[in-house]
């Protein structure tokens, strides 16, 4: 097989063409004006998601009706905390980071004691813990918009050599978790999980202590997007993770990560991401409202599916 | 022949082949009305298949199925059911959220209409009184609060219930294995009167004494052939046995006699019949018909004896599947994959998997049992079944347990592969590894130092050395000989 | 004691058991709710999640999920404050029509074996997108006749009650006691002996979807009467509620146990936990809070049962 061919057979390559076509139409018909400022706003807004993105992956990896719905009520918490706690001062970044750590390690905790303990479908846990988490959210913040340390504003709204940082820390993210999952023994036990959960048990995996540090890795990596997102933004707003609900569902599948579990990957999250803000931008340019986007976004994720799906079948 | 013009069903030649086992191989069988045909035989012997032909699941790849005189070309499911074919399965075939009148609903198609339910609930509590007078199950009650007893019962009186389209042949397979004795001797009743009526029943059983006064005829099955058939009264309890046992080759002595009785107990685990223990080097086989409890021993014996939790440096009991599907292969990966995941532990540092030592032992284990691919790379489903098993033998023995447990993991394999694996268990045994093997064929089974056969969850016998032989494990595994 | 509690009935007594503790406390803390108009506050938005309730519960019914049901409802919102307004036939057309994809969902899900959450998600993105651009911005005016009849005040028990008895009893006798009921609980049951005994299991999910569509349909209807306007935001929330209202009346995710009385007594519950609290005096931050704990709590009381169930079986 010729390299090209290859890269062809990955199945994270059709989101990047399709980012890279989009990129490409909008960009022709603004004459090339805007090109720098388009590719920079297309990397900060994606960052965003391919954070939560990338935390939602490794859930979906492990198989069937594993999914986490807390990822926004997460966010929101996390992000009012974290600014409450920093009140505008430079010298509690740190603690600000951590705590928005600890709250996305403690949400991960009752989502999977849920799990385990009830013994209900991860939906349906990640759900009620989202309701209550969400509760928290709006009580700390109270309608207050604290804004963030200046250092920290300035640092989620600049660029380093023309890179955006949001868009550094992502890929900083992306490279530690792919690595995770090619690399380690962790990696090859979740996608193990996912394709099987009975032939996982008896290889010896052990599954309950994988699957809990899956739902505790997307819980913190949703905290640290939302503490990002409110830097980003200039304070935490209570709807600011609603949108990324249904987006970190729909990056993973665009991505070309199977649904059914077991297959995974980091680079179709970053293609997804970034086609996902392009759309939009590339609709605005042909004046088209977001009636249309979001249309089309359904649609594509449908075919993905379909196509996604009937390979599947294919194989059998 | 005026034989084949009057029976309910008759089956001629047929035969049926998954992958390279001959499941059945040119069997016929002819059900004449107001007979009852017992069908026995030991595991493997084709009595599943021959019943799917009949009730139509199954098409046979050579071979004719005729009904009251005519062939059938295009036989299905449907066709069969409007024939007044019907079937009681061994696993449940209801609807356990749905009520009892509404699961009538579901099976007979054509009851619709305004005042069903008082239609189904008519037909469905008229079946069970005939069938089992003084039941006291109420219709309206839902499957699943049910017993498995009173499932089971109403499962035979779905059979036997009149829609519209009367049963005519109504196979029976395992119908009494959870009905108490009483029961049993009212369905066993139910089915006397049935083929005085002019119905036609297959009763399937590995009660002995139910097969030898139910039936008027019985069939014996062995290795997909009809080994006997004789006129019930001409059969008693030994001679049944015996049919079903292998008529010429008694080639025992293939297990090492004289089991190494003195090597320390490595396992042991309480159930519900005879103690069961392991000692180390130990071949040691459950018996007994599929189904009987075998399976959730090595699971329980898998569960107490592995984490669940926090990974493990040296895992006590390794897992060899039988159902590849299911608890096996994992299909997206390539061999190499496949092969190294039980012991990604001793192939890496620090939760890092080394990829030179993980494709160097891989490339071992290839050559030791012949993994017959070019590249460990390809995925998994490249291979044959075979090839697919002895990876996953590689998986196991290649980690450093004591223990291997083994869940009829032979199946549907050819016979070379079976060789090369004999050998390397007994290899491998011999170097003081302890094999705990479920295995549902005969020949496997005599290759064990020590043998625990089931019956109905229970272990019921323990044999040894010169005692593990195809006469004592069928004896064991049907009830109504031991006395 | 001969006397014996079906599944079924433990089913509904853990969320009637729950609804009356709620609205007794509620009593006790404000008496003066414990009347015609009172009632009818509390329940009043209860209508429309009872409704998306039940069409949630017919999705699960055949072991699917539906996570489009919030934006699918404010579409049908949108469309019944504009195009069913103005032009009524145009109106009723769409919203067959809407009916009709909902059924050829439940088609493509079951042939291409494709996963239903994945499918309703690409679907909420396209019923959101309608909606946008039916009203681009909050608007739009609900008819005279829907208006007149979520207001209507029938003696004895304010409107909010007797729609949501009427509902329930409308889908009781359509889940529970006809044959298509029968055969769609069937498949969330053992499909396998369904398609046994001759049914078409795609037939039986294109009534299931079809009939979610339905119920949905009714549900963004019964929302703009009460809100007299609609946007396309509007019900957003009813996906995750739809869910929470129906395990919360004894349905479960797989195995086509259902029931519609406690869908509807699930979507009341979360409706009264909200005002509970306001009578509490806790801050209303916590309502959607309450109605997570509520869940837990109802989930915890079913396990519990339930082991109680297995161990006197086993006696």
């Amino acid at each position: 097989m010729s390299p090209v061919l290859r890269l062809f057979g990955k199945p994270w390559i059709w989101s990047w063409l399709a980012a890279f076509v989009v990129w490409f139409l909008t960009v022709t018909v603004s004459l090339g004006g805007g090109t720098l400022g388009l590719s920079q706003a297309a990397l900060t807004f994606a960052a965003f998601s391919i954070i939560v993105g990338i935390g939602q992956m490794f859930v979906i990896t492990l198989g069937p009706g594993n999914i986490d719905l807390s990822v926004p009520a997460t966010m929101t918490l996390a992000g009012t905390v974290a600014l409450k706690l920093m009140n505008v001062e430079n010298g509690m970044i740190l603690p600000g980071v951590l705590v928005a750590i600890v709250i996305g390690l403690v949400v991960g905790l009752c989502n999977y004691s849920l799990i385990k303990a009830l013994r209900i479908p991860p939906i349906i846990a990640t759900l009620s813990v989202s309701f209550i988490v969400q509760s928290a959210a709006i009580w700390t913040n109270r309608g207050l918009r604290i804004k963030p340390p200046s250092l920290l504003a300035d640092f989620t709204t600049s660029n380093t050599f023309g890179i955006p940082n949001v868009a550094i820390v992502a890929l900083l993210i992306s490279i530690f978790a792919w690595f995770l999952l090619e690399k380690t023994i962790y990696g090859r036990w979740i996608s193990a999980i996912g394709q099987s959960m009975p032939a996982a048990r008896m290889a010896g995996i052990p599954v309950d202590g994988t699957r809990l540090v899956t739902y505790l890795f997307c819980a913190v990596l949703a905290s640290v997007a939302g503490y990002l997102l409110a830097c980003f933004s200039g304070g935490a707003a209570l709807n600011m993770g609603s949108e990324y609900l249904l987006m970190s569902i729909a990056v993973v599948v665009i991505g070309g990560t199977a649904v059914a579990g077991g297959d995974s990957n980091v680079p179709g999250i970053w293609g997804a991401s970034l086609f996902m803000f392009l759309v939009v931008s590339m609709l605005n340019t042909y004046g088209l409202g977001a009636g249309i986007r979001l249309i089309m976004t359904g649609l594509i994720i449908i075919s993905v599916i379909m196509l996604a799906g009937g390979r599947r079948a294919g194989m059998r | 022949m005026n034989d084949v013009s009057k029976a309910v069903i008759a089956v001629d030649g047929a035969k049926v082949s998954f992958g390279a086992v001959k499941a059945l191989d040119g069997v016929t069988l002819r059900v004449m009305p107001g007979e009852c045909v017992g069908l026995v035989g030991h595991n493997g012997a084709g009595k599943s298949t021959i019943v799917s032909v009949i009730n139509g699941g199954l098409t046979p790849h050579a071979g004719t199925v005729a009904g009251d005189g005519e062939q059938l070309e295009r036989y299905g499911i449907n066709a069969a059911r409007a024939r007044g074919v019907r079937c009681v399965f061994q696993e449940l075939s209801l609807c356990p959220n749905l009520s009892i009148v509404e699961n009538t609903r579901i099976m007979h198609r054509d009851l619709g209409g305004f005042g069903w339910r008082t239609r189904a609930a008519k037909i469905i509590a008229t079946s069970l009184d005939t069938v089992f007078p003084g039941h006291g199950i109420d219709t309206s009650q839902t499957v699943g609060d049910l017993s498995i007893a009173e499932r089971q019962m109403v499962e035979i009186a779905m059979a036997f219930s009149n829609a519209g389209t009367a049963p005519r042949l109504v196979i029976l397979d395992e119908p009494t294995s959870s009905l108490d004795a009483s029961l049993a001797r009212q369905m066993l009743d139910h089915v006397r009167r049935f083929i005085a009526a002019g119905g036609s029943v297959i009763f399937i059983s590995h009660i002995l004494h139910e097969i030898l006064e139910t039936s008027d005829r019985i069939v014996v099955m062995k290795d997909g052939r009809v080994v006997a058939e004789r006129q019930a009264q001409d059969f008693d309890h030994h001679g049944l046995v015996e049919a079903m046992g292998s008529v010429a080759k008694e080639d025992a002595g293939q297990h090492s006699s004289g089991g190494p009785s003195t090597a320390p107990v490595v396992l042991s685990h309480k159930t519900a019949g005879l103690p069961f223990t392991a000692r180390a080097g130990e071949i040691i086989g459950l018996a007994g018909l599929a189904g009987h409890g075998q399976t959730e021993l090595l699971l329980a014996l898998h569960a107490t004896h592995s984490g669940n939790w926090l990974p493990e440096r040296d895992p006590r009991v390794t897992f060899v599947a039988g159902d590849r599907r299911l608890n096996g292969v994992f299909e997206l990966w390539s061999i190499l994959r496949n092969f190294s995941i039980a012991s990604l532990g001793d192939l890496s540092r620090r939760g890092l998997i080394l990829a030179d030592e993980e494709e160097a032992k891989g490339a071992d284990w290839k050559r030791r049992i012949e993994i017959r691919t070019p590249d460990m790379d390809n995925r998994i489903l490249s291979l044959s079944g075979g090839n697919q098993q002895k990876v996953l033998f590689a998986r196991a023995l290649s980690t450093r347990a004591p223990i291997v447990l083994m869940d009829d993991p032979m199946r549907g394999v050819d016979v070379g592969t079976k060789q090369e694996v004999y050998t390397i268990i007994r290899d491998e045994a011999a170097r003081g590894r302890t094999f705990i093997w479920y295995s549902t064929e005969m020949d496997e089974v005599r290759l064990c130092d020590r043998v625990y056969v089931f019956r109905e969850g229970r272990i019921m016998a323990e044999l040894a050395g010169d005692a593990v032989n195809e006469k004592n494990i069928i004896a064991a595994s049907f009830e109504g000989v031991a006395a | 004691m001969t006397f014996r509690l079906s599944s079924d009935t433990m089913r509904l007594a853990i969320p009637a058991l729950s609804l009356t503790l709620l609205l007794a406390a509620v009593f006790w803390l404000q008496p003066r709710a414990m009347s015609y108009v009172g009632l009818n506050l509390l329940f009043n938005l209860a209508v429309p999640i009872a409704l998306a309730t039940i069409a949630q519960m017919l999705v699960m019914a055949v072991n699917d999920l539906d996570l489009s049901m919030g934006t699918f409802v404010s579409f049908v919102a949108c469309v019944t404050a504009t195009f069913l307004r103005d032009a009524p036939v145009i109106g009723i057309l769409i919203l067959a029509g809407a009916i009709a994809s909902y059924a050829a969902i439940g088609v493509v899900i079951h042939l291409r074996s494709l996963p239903s959450i994945v499918v309703t998600l690409g679907m909420s993105f396209v019923w959101g997108g309608l909606a946008v651009l039916l009203l681009p911005a909050p608007g739009g005016q609900s008819p005279d006749w829907v208006r007149w009849l979520m207001t209507v005040k029938p003696p004895l028990a304010p409107m909010a009650i007797v729609a949501s008895v009427i509902i329930a009893v409308v889908a009781h006798l359509v889940v529970m006691r006809s044959s298509l009921g029968v055969l769609i609980r069937g498949v969330g049951g053992n499909q396998r002996s369904v398609e046994r005994a001759g049914w078409s299991i795609v037939a039986a999910r294109a009534a299931a979807y079809g009939l979610a569509g339905f119920f949905a349909v009714l549900a963004g209807v019964a929302l703009v009467g009460l809100t007299t306007s609609a946007d396309a935001n509007i019900a957003l929330r009813y996906t995750l509620l739809s869910i929470a209202g129906v395990i919360l009346g004894g349905g479960e995710f797989i195995g086509g146990r259902v029931s519609p009385i406690g869908a509807v007594i699930g979507a009341l519950t979360l409706t009264l936990a909200g005002s509970f609290l306001s009578f509490l005096r806790i801050s209303p931050d916590w309502q959607i809070g309450a109605q997570g704990a509520i869940l837990i709590i109802v989930l915890a009381l079913r396990l519990m049962l339930n082991r109680l169930e297995k161990r006197e079986k086993r006696r």
